[in-house]
């Protein structure tokens, strides 16, 4: 017993990074429709821009929210100049725009910051929580800030008028545009908001994964299959599937004998496509009725 | 997200009429000519490329018949291939059955594990059939490593695969033909062969019925198309069509290794078929040859940046053609219509 409650705790310390991912995933499909590909690399760069900031001598929370900043920005930024002209192009289309994103980014990161891992600070320290060993209190902080998060996005989304009007754009864009809403300027929002949130995850992740280019390539993964077994509609479905990716992923790495680390993946990628076909719209996600 | 949606908002990929998937027989008759030419002036190397492109070719058209014709997304195209290549090389290695007749063998072993996969994946649709794909692209390589089949399979090491000779009929005839030579030829009669198959298909009373799914499957369905059927069987065609490419691919390479297929080679193959145009088998051409050279020719810009160079290539092609080398060879269409009339 003793064993399983262990691992279900280190399972919700991984958790944490997936739906703090998830989040930010679910951000930018409630916005865009689709899934961003190169939403990893986004925060993989962000999470450099702090370190940078603060290799300059910029302390970690002044760094923190100008790398907010700049994230804000530079989602805004990849959307007007990247996606808006395309936003007439087929889906395919889009998807190898996130795949050609994904490759500049990686490929300038690596050019500017070289590939040898980083260390990166937390701001909550890497004692053990409560007393736990297999809790930090970077973990800890880290499950923290993902609750504020939701909290926040919840509050935005449902009683705030950009919040409802992003909703409406995404929806129903003719619909929105004749009550006066610029869709297209919430699209750009929605980018803005979502490199933001990677952001924050980059920087809560690096502490554990280490900083390097490819820091981001398993975790958003593991990020997007969390978002789909939650439902990609909803926010809270996200964190929830984040918690139970890293909890499975942890017990069948405990449990069902000659799974090492080798097979984790396919496993818990095999369990998602189990959800997926018993229930098509993930956990949490509404099902959208078709009008014929 | 919208509770009401109508269904005919918006189709995976623009509906293609199936006269547009093919060439006319002029065209055709040019690109072959080109293409049977070519290796005869060039160097070793070059024509190795070249094979790699046709091979490339062959699976970017199997993802095109999924895509395009049935309106399925797949991310997985590299377990298929992967597969095919496995099968061929075990073949030969374990099996000492001649290169030639591997393929078939591997086409039918990754037309079943195609039809198979199908089956679930029917439940599932746009972002969830890609995650669903995505997985199986990235479980393949660990399966492939796993201790069990190592004996088969050469673990982590892979195989080595013997190089074909051309056939001493050949030599006797007083043709000197040297072994990449004589394995693209051989490559690009099996190619002609797939796309002759696979526009008859397309043209058939089948690829009418995956075309039909693809536009509306409601429509579809209440025209008497067995919709689940055909789904499945696009699935298992596309596999089994990029099994023989898989095969291919692992005879001219000499070498099958789990990390040659990862994700990687799936998005490149995604890639390939944006590039080519979704819905024109043509463009498979267009769309292996901007996977074979452009990784090459970014690293000749920029060795350090050549990710970044890759990127801007691939956006400026989105940007110019959205709808990939189809709209080029329209464009060039409708130049030549108008040069006609004068």
């Amino acid at each position: 017993m003793e064993l399983f409650t262990n691992q279900v705790l280190a399972g919700i310390a991984t958790g944490a990074i997936y739906a703090c991912m998830a989040l930010a995933v679910v951000m930018i499909y409630q916005a865009i429709d689709h899934l961003n590909f190169a939403q990893g690399e986004m925060a993989m760069f962000s999470t450099f821009v702090a370190w940078q900031l603060m290799q300059w001598g910029v302390p970690y929370w002044g760094a923190f929210i100008l790398t907010l900043a700049f994230s804000f920005v530079g989602g805004i930024v990849i959307e007007r100049a990247l996606f808006k002209p395309l936003a007439k192009a087929p889906v395919l289309t889009h998807v190898a725009g996130f795949i050609a994103l994904f490759a500049i980014i990686n490929s300038v990161a690596g050019l500017t910051w070289d590939f040898t891992i980083k260390q990166f600070p937390s701001p909550f320290g890497s004692s053990p929580f409560l007393g736990s060993q297999l809790i930090s209190t970077h973990q800890a902080g880290m499950i923290g800030v993902t609750l504020i998060l939701l909290l926040l996005l919840f509050v935005f989304f449902r009683y705030t008028r950009v919040g409802l009007a992003m909703r409406a754009a995404a929806s129903m864009p003719e619909s929105a545009r004749l009550v006066g809403i610029n869709t297209s300027w919430m699209i750009a929002l929605g980018w803005g908001m979502a490199a933001a949130i990677g952001s924050i995850a980059g920087m809560l992740i690096a502490p554990v994964v280490f900083l390097e280019p490819n820091m981001m390539g398993g975790v958003l993964i593991y990020g997007f299959a969390a978002a789909v077994v939650g439902g990609l509609s909803s926010p809270l479905g996200a964190v929830v599937g984040g918690f139970l990716v890293g909890i499975f992923e942890n017990l069948v790495g405990t449990y069902i004998p000659g799974v090492g680390n080798e097979l984790k993946l396919p496993i818990a990628l095999a369990l998602i496509i189990t959800v997926l076909v018993v229930k098509p719209n993930g956990l949490f996600g509404r099902a959208i009725v078709k009008r014929v | 997200m919208s509770t009401v949606q109508d269904v005919t908002a918006a189709p995976v990929i623009d509906a293609v009429p199936k006269k547009a998937m093919s060439l006319g027989p002029l065209a055709s008759l040019i690109i072959l000519a080109l293409l049977v030419v070519t290796p005869l002036f060039v160097k070793n190397f070059i024509i190795f490329q070249m094979t790699m492109w046709l091979i490339y070719a062959i699976a970017v058209l199997a993802l095109n018949i999924l895509t395009g014709a049935s309106g399925q997304f797949s991310l997985g195209q590299s377990a298929f291939y992967a597969l095919g290549a496995y099968t061929s090389a075990i073949l030969m290695e374990h099996g000492d059955i001649n290169y030639a007749l591997t393929l078939p063998v591997a086409g039918v072993i990754c037309f079943v594990a195609g039809f198979l996969f199908g089956l679930p994946a029917l439940r599932l649709s746009g972002v969830y059939l890609a995650l669903a794909t995505f997985a199986l692209a990235t479980a393949m390589p660990q399966l492939l490593k796993l201790g069990v089949f190592e004996h088969w399979t050469g673990g982590v090491q892979g195989l080595v695969v013997t190089k074909p000779d051309a056939p001493e009929i050949l030599a006797t005839l007083g043709l000197k033909v040297s072994q990449d030579m004589w394995l693209y030829y051989f490559t690009l009669a099996v190619s002609i062969l797939i796309y002759i198959l696979s526009v008859n298909l397309l043209k058939s009373r089948s690829g009418r019925a995956m075309m039909a799914i693809r536009d509306n499957e409601i429509a579809a369905s209440a025209m008497g198309v067995d919709v689940s059927l055909y789904k499945t069987l696009a699935f298992g065609v596309s596999a089994g069509i990029t099994g023989i490419a898989g095969g291919l691919g692992a005879i001219a390479v000499q070498f099958v290794a789990p990390d040659g297929y990862t994700i990687q080679l799936a998005v490149a193959l995604f890639l390939g078929m944006v590039v080519g145009g979704v819905g024109w088998l043509p463009g498979s051409l267009a769309g292996a040859a901007f996977i074979v050279f452009v990784p090459n020719i970014a690293e000749s810009v920029s060795k350090g940046l050549s990710g970044a160079v890759f990127g801007v290539i691939l956006i400026l092609i989105i940007f110019l053609l959205p709808h990939g080398s189809r709209q080029l060879a329209y464009g060039a269409q409708r130049l030549i219509g108008k040069f006609r009339k004068n």
